[in-house]
């Protein structure tokens, strides 16, 4: 899922110094799973607003929302009878909710209240780590499904880099060595043979490196 | 009513303060002899929550407190609530009331 | 020849060759490097320079190389790929070469984390065994790696780094296999004090017919003090020192740890001689630049050879 972290409640607050009125819109998707834009967050960051607002003697009214998710259009449309009888709205989905949203009502200021992190998996209740870059050319087929360009610090194709210690990265001691646990994997698949090949230079043009991406499915549009 | 303490979110506990509480007490099982297993553990990790984000607003984190008796201590629960009883008095009224009070009173 | 260096004809003489290194300061001053390299003279046959190590930025390694060349010695120009895409290397490297400059190490680099600018934009466009196969390609057949030819090969002896001691173990020589695979002429080895550990290492490489396709230089770091190889062996990752010998610095009155490190050096310099597959020596004396002489003297290095231009 599409991972993100609340934003501190004080630059909340400074977003919102302008206004008296307004949405704060959920999503349903990715951020209601790792319990940072759901129905639940939307209803506390609410309250929280609401009571730091009322105790600076400056009241706000917030219409509290979630919506099945904010990056397709169907779910957005709905919005727009009301949208624009409110100062801001406050998003709490990912990124591309916001800017989406911020597209389609294009009258209304869109403030993001998380920050968005990265594309992970839940290791246990509060705890996601990284997994994908979307680099957009995927070789986990040839790394054990590990990916070198997410787990190892310095997107090596040819790892370890000498810095790891009893297999925990240099960068931080709560972090794997991305190539041990490759070289693991390949041990354990007996596929060492994928190690031994000298590995083409990546091509960063499908990821960000090459512009903002798109993808056309010809046999869809 | 609630069956279980564990029936408790920050939701919940946040909006007694925007309708006007000046504090909170929320009193759940022992620990370990919760009836729905760990209803009051859970209760008890969103009331830490409330209570970070109370410190975050300044509203003023003492202002909730999670207690843990069991049924039959009825002495018990008088003094929890006395002792809490005394500490929201001396905190005062809550920061929300207090500017509800300043709006309302003529100017 | 692949690239007429000094290192490269010390080394294909088979005669047992020594490095050492010189790192950049903190600033614009060309001083620190030339008094350094002054120390260096006359006790090696290529000096490396250092790239911005442990990411702390310090004046760029092209321009301490062209430093040491003045002062007469041959320097080895160290490249990281953790700050440069693709093209500024193939840039840099062009310029290295049309300035002189003959040695090169490819090296990963430490993370930016370590250094100065934490919050830096870490690149990593190719890795070090990538920058290896580059040059080469550049080198033999006079060609960018997108194909279009070059007006001017770069020449260089290529090398890269190795550490012995790092985890997985078993990975180490497989990688070393990697770096000659892609075209690596020379390696220098981390500093080495666990000898046993370097010793299966050895036995490893020379089983796979490394030595063979390659020369290895073994390197070592004199210790100047007990304090200093407690500090490294805790707080530097991929250097393991043995109890013994920090117990023989050790067991020295504070003043005479100093040559104790030194007799230390010189006797690990004389083993590694004896060892097969060693081709050489790599003396890490950093900002101790000044006991080279006395180190490289003491194992029976000096005079450095000096070979004809062919």
């Amino acid at each position: 899922m599409i991972t993100g972290t609340p934003k501190p409640i004080e630059e909340i607050l400074e977003m919102l110094e302008p206004y008296d009125n307004i949405i704060l819109a959920g999503c349903y998707g990715c951020v209601t799973v790792c319990r940072v834009g759901g129905d639940k967050e939307v209803q506390v960051l609410a309250s929280t607003i609401r009571l730091a607002r009322e105790a600076a003697g400056k009241k706000i009214e917030i219409r509290e929302e979630c919506l099945e998710r904010q990056c397709d259009p169907e779910y957005l449309e709905p919005m727009r009878p009301y949208v624009e009888d409110y100062d801001a709205v406050l998003s709490i989905a990912c990124g591309a909710g916001i800017q989406f949203m911020a597209e389609k009502f294009a009258r209304t200021p869109l403030l993001p209240g998380i920050n968005t992190g990265f594309l992970g998996v839940t290791e246990r209740q509060g705890e996601w780590t990284e997994r994908c870059q979307g680099c957009g050319d995927c070789v986990l087929h040839l790394t054990g499904g590990i990916c070198p360009v997410t787990r190892c610090a310095k997107q090596l194709f040819h790892g370890p880099c000498g810095g790891s210690v009893q297999g925990i990265c240099e960068v931080d001691k709560d972090v794997k060595c991305g190539w041990q646990m490759i070289v693991d994997r390949l041990i354990a698949l007996d596929q060492m043979e994928n190690y031994g090949k000298l590995k083409p230079y990546k091509g960063w043009d499908s990821s960000r490196d090459g512009g903002p991406r798109r993808i056309i499915r010809e046999d869809m549009v | 009513m609630l069956p279980c303490t564990g029936r408790i979110d920050e939701a919940l506990l946040l909006k007694a303060f925007e309708k006007g509480a000046d504090g909170v007490m929320v009193i759940g099982c022992l620990e370990g002899d919760c009836h729905y297993v760990n209803g009051n553990i859970r209760a008890r990790a969103r009331v830490e929550r409330v209570y970070r984000i109370l410190e975050q607003i300044a509203i003023g984190p003492e202002r909730i407190r999670m207690y843990n008796l069991s049924a039959g201590e009825g002495a018990k629960f008088a003094a929890f609530t006395n002792e809490f009883v005394d500490q929201v008095e001396k905190l005062g009224p809550s920061p929300i009331n207090l500017a509800r009070k300043g709006k309302t009173e003529a100017p | 020849m692949k690239s007429e260096s000094n290192l490269e004809r010390v080394l294909e003489a088979g005669q047992f060759a020594v490095t050492a290194e010189c790192g950049p300061p903190r600033g614009a001053d060309p001083d620190v490097v030339l008094k350094k390299a002054e120390l260096v003279k006359g006790n090696v046959d290529a000096c490396n320079v250092t790239d911005n190590q442990t990411s702390v930025v310090r004046m760029s390694s092209v321009a301490g190389c062209m430093l040491v060349k003045e002062t007469g010695t041959e320097p080895l120009l160290q490249m990281v790929v953790r700050d440069r895409n693709r093209i500024a290397l193939q840039s840099d490297l062009l310029g290295a070469s049309a300035l002189g400059v003959r040695n090169l190490l490819c090296l990963s680099g430490d993370h930016q984390k370590f250094g100065d600018d934490p919050q830096a934009k870490n690149v990593f466009d190719i890795d070090s065994i990538q920058l290896i196969h580059m040059v080469k390609t550049m080198r033999d057949e006079g060609v960018f790696p997108s194909g279009d030819k070059l007006e001017g090969a770069p020449k260089f002896y290529i090398g890269c780094a190795v550490n012995p001691f790092a985890d997985p173990f078993e990975i180490s020589v497989p990688r070393l296999k990697l770096k000659v695979d892609a075209g690596a002429d020379f390696v220098q080895t981390q500093c080495i004090y666990n000898m046993d550990k370097f010793k299966r290492y050895m036995e490893e490489a020379c089983r796979q017919g490394l030595h063979e396709r390659v020369k290895i230089l073994a390197g070592v770091t004199p210790l100047k003090s007990a304090g200093m190889a407690k500090f490294m062996n805790r707080m530097v990752a991929g250097i393991e020192i043995p109890e013994d010998i920090i117990k023989r610095i050790a067991d020295e009155p504070k003043e005479k740890q100093a040559a104790k490190g030194i007799e230390i050096c010189i006797e690990q310099i004389n083993e590694v001689k004896e060892m097969e597959g060693i081709a050489g020596v790599h003396v890490m004396a950093i900002e101790w630049e000044e006991k080279l002489n006395e180190i490289v003297g003491g194992a029976g290095l000096l005079p450095r050879p000096v070979m004809e231009l062919l």
